[in-house]
């Protein structure tokens, strides 16, 4: 499965449109990360206990959007955007969605 | 009569630590801030140094002439937060207006080290550039303060990475 950001994926022309597809995910963050984070939040720096959490949250959205893809019969995803959205405290919604094609 | 006197030295020293934590805590954190975004300059001048070869663009073809071999998805994330210090500061600041340092230094080095994660990893596929670069920032409330307290911000830089023909 090829992803790509663009309206295409260089070099290779698209034979077949497939539609819309999407993939997301709903994470709470858990307490232990949470405190640590808490702490490192009062020297300031990097969160890396959030920062891993995102994207290991933002890759399951995307291999949720790519197995959708693939059950259309599409060998790549084009113009890939990922959106956030915290829903409530605490819990955040990662969400990816693209257009899926065919390309040679 | 001893007794009172103890109770009295007691608790004026329980209302000069409570005075003392914070002013200790802001003390402490202005140093340790300090040295912590410092350290995180000194770093991304480094790599960014490394990484100067491979332009990342925000265009969304490549441009005319560069024939691409293959391509992939590359993308980069951090979540950075404010030292204690830098909060307080922001704070007061909110008071008078005007320009808020403390937060601009933030988002800088959060956007160059999310660009330049995304940059690694596209070296990592052995990609020549990136093309049709997004950078997306979001905020994370914390949720001790009402939600309106700053956890610290993400920001996240995707693109399309290239693999040029040689």
């Amino acid at each position: 499965m090829i992803l790509s950001n663009t309206d295409s994926v260089p070099g290779r022309p698209i034979v077949e449109f497939y539609g819309v597809v999407t993939g997301s995910t709903v994470r709470a963050k858990h307490i232990g990360r949470d405190i640590m984070a808490g702490l490192k939040n009062i020297v300031g720096g990097e969160l890396k206990g959030y920062t891993e959490l995102l994207s290991e949250a933002r890759q399951e959205a995307l291999e949720r959007m790519v197995a959708q893809a693939q059950s259309m019969g599409a060998n790549a995803v084009v113009n890939v955007r990922f959106a956030t959205s915290s829903i409530s405290q605490g819990a955040a919604e990662l969400f990816a969605y693209g257009t899926a094609v065919k390309v040679q | 009569m001893e007794t009172t006197t103890d109770a009295g030295a007691f608790e004026a020293v329980l209302v000069l630590l409570q005075l003392a934590f914070p002013i200790l805590l802001l003390v402490a954190t202005y140093f340790i801030g300090h040295a912590v975004e410092r350290n995180h300059y000194k770093s991304l001048m480094a790599r960014e140094s490394v990484l100067r070869a491979m332009p990342a663009l925000t265009f969304r073809t490549l441009p005319r002439g560069w024939k691409p071999a293959r391509s992939t998805m590359v993308a980069g994330s951090v979540v950075i937060s404010l030292d204690y210090f830098k909060r307080f500061l922001a704070g007061l600041r909110s008071i008078v207006g005007g320009r808020v340092k403390s937060y601009e230094t933030l988002l800088d080095r959060a956007r160059r080290e999310a660009l330049l994660r995304m940059k690694e990893q596209a070296n990592r596929a052995g990609c020549d550039t990136v093309i049709g670069v997004r950078l997306e920032t979001s905020r994370l409330a914390n949720g001790s303060r009402d939600g309106k307290g700053t956890a610290g911000v993400e920001v996240l830089a995707y693109g399309t990475g290239i693999k040029l023909v040689r």
